[in-house]
């Protein structure tokens, strides 16, 4: 059952479901294209959530009533509409995977290095939300032997790049910033650059991937030591 | 291109404009000034179109040097202002000439200034803005949201002649001295809250904690008991999310994008200007206002400035 209500007086909430599912993040993808499509001159801004579209609106074209009937015919064709498997880009991300709480993982874990590594790489995960910092994006979902809560205090500060897991996702924090994740590896691109189009490389739905790289081959691909 | 040479840059001065807006579908902030409000009456004074590039000076004791001759417009916080040591209204537009000297001294009421001028400040757009978000790195003179320092220059747009000086007329200047009655939207998760919880929100006098920031607003008080955590949601300017501890935090300009704490609602849109004034430690309560009466507020204010 999809809910509609104000939020505030300039957003509307549209709930989608009440959980996230495999493909819900794909399907919102889709619907948020629908959506700038049909009514993007009313919007200032679309934001997800896991199980969520937040519409920014602009409060001198349009209110929440007026959306609200907007939405309802796209919302039906919406639930109707089929997945293309292939829906959601594969973007394959190298990760140095020499991280500074990567030991006390595979410990907490009860695993060796490697097979932490091996763990970490194997899924194919999907882009669930975007949030927390410009280009942070939550990957789902984690092996089930790799789950561990955040860590009790966080760090005033993680580097760029750096890959980290905590409960059942794992994500790569594009600038440095405070971070209370386990910290796994880096990764040498730069994930979030205001100057690019678009300024990040991963959307809501697309698919990744882990390839393990060493030093080397870290700064070769751009990676600051 | 000639502009206003800093001095002294104060202790928090930003570079803002309509905000940074299209882009929190990947985490980035809209930014903005704090109070609207003043910051919408000193762009006005100076017939620049909404969101044309200003100055947010926080606490003031900022120090400029006119490098052409322009007019400028100072709104907000009651810092004391001079040119060349010659005391000037605030709320108004004046003529200043090139090498005079402007002074704006603490604050002693309200929390930030808006200094304008006329055609704006010119600074290159990040992500279609120039409003400068410490956190996330963007924007500012320099693009990466660093505050104003000692020896940069703000260029100036070139317009504007004005023939007479102008003021805000009195009605429409806020006394930022009293303890204020902030109205709030109830919404979000606000069913979820026990009855006697949300009577209590209301009924209580909250103190704005120093923690505070252009993030968000933190209030002290008896804490509230709080329902379960929520599926991660995109939130909005104003959004009052209550976090285990039970003490509030109300969105500002720089919020972050996405929040799973349970929302409580929202502060009026243009009472949230009026919290950006608060100083730490300000009493203030809170009182509901329905959606409707909101949005016909705000619009007459759009209406009246967003020409």
């Amino acid at each position: 059952m999809i809910r509609i209500e104000p939020a505030g007086a300039e957003a509307l909430l549209l709930v989608l479901a009440e959980q996230p599912d495999a493909h819900l993040a794909q399907r919102m993808a889709l619907l948020a294209e629908r959506i700038r499509g049909e009514l993007g001159p009313l919007l200032t801004d679309l934001v997800p959530g896991w199980t969520s579209l937040l519409l920014h609106y602009d409060l001198t074209r349009t209110d929440h009533l007026q959306l609200a009937e907007k939405l309802k015919p796209l919302l039906e064709r919406w639930i109707d509409q089929p997945l293309s498997e292939r829906a959601g880009r594969l973007h394959e991300i190298p990760i140095c995977y020499n991280g500074e709480d990567l030991a006390e993982v595979a410990r907490l874990c009860r695993l060796d290095l490697q097979q932490v590594i091996e763990l970490h790489g194997a899924p194919e995960y999907r882009v669930g939300a975007i949030g927390f910092a410009p280009g942070f994006a939550y990957l789902g979902e984690l092996h089930p032997r790799l789950l561990l809560p955040r860590r009790a205090t966080p760090r005033l500060a993680v580097p760029a790049g750096s890959l980290a897991i905590a409960e059942r996702l794992t994500a790569i924090y594009p600038q440095r910033s405070p971070g209370g994740w386990h910290l796994l590896g880096r990764c040498p691109w730069t994930l979030f650059d205001a100057t690019r189009e678009p300024p990040c490389p991963l959307a809501l739905g697309d698919r990744v991937r882990f390839r393990a790289i060493d030093e080397r081959d870290f700064i070769s691909e751009g990676g600051q030591p | 291109m000639k502009g206003l040479r800093v001095l002294k840059p104060g202790p928090l001065s930003l570079l803002q404009d309509g905000g940074r807006h299209g882009w929190q579908h990947l985490g980035v902030s809209p930014a903005g000034p704090q109070d609207l409000h003043a910051a919408a009456w000193a762009n006005r004074l100076l017939d620049n179109p909404w969101g044309t590039p200003l100055l947010e000076i926080a606490l003031g004791d900022v120090e400029l040097q006119a490098e052409r001759d322009t007019w400028l417009a100072v709104c907000g916080a009651e810092m004391p202002l001079s040119l060349d040591g010659r005391a000037l209204p605030l709320w108004s537009r004046f003529p200043v000439r090139a090498g005079a000297c402007l002074q704006l001294g603490f604050a002693r009421s309200g929390q930030r200034a808006y200094l304008a001028v006329a055609g704006g400040f010119r600074a290159v757009p990040v992500l279609g803005s120039v409003s400068a978000q410490q956190r996330e790195g963007l924007g500012g003179l320099d693009g990466q949201g660093s505050p104003l320092q000692a020896g940069d220059r703000l260029l100036c747009g070139n317009r504007g002649v004005f023939s007479h000086p102008a003021s805000v007329p009195w009605p429409y200047r806020p006394d930022y001295r009293g303890k204020p009655l902030l109205r709030v939207i109830t919404g979000g998760d606000a069913a979820s809250f026990d009855e006697d919880q949300l009577q209590g929100f209301f009924a209580q006098a909250w103190q704005l904690s120093p923690h505070s920031d252009r993030m968000g607003a933190r209030l002290l008080g008896e804490p509230l008991q709080v329902p379960a955590r929520q599926w991660s949601l995109g939130v909005g300017r104003g959004a009052i999310q209550v976090p285990p501890d039970g003490q509030p935090i109300i969105l500002q300009a720089d919020h972050q994008t996405m929040g799973g704490y349970p929302l409580l609602g929202w502060l009026h849109p243009l009472d949230q200007s009026r919290l950006a004034q608060c100083p730490a430690h300000q009493e203030v309560r809170f009182t509901p206002v329905s959606v409707s009466d909101a949005q016909a507020e705000l619009r007459e204010f759009y209406r009246f400035f967003r020409r």
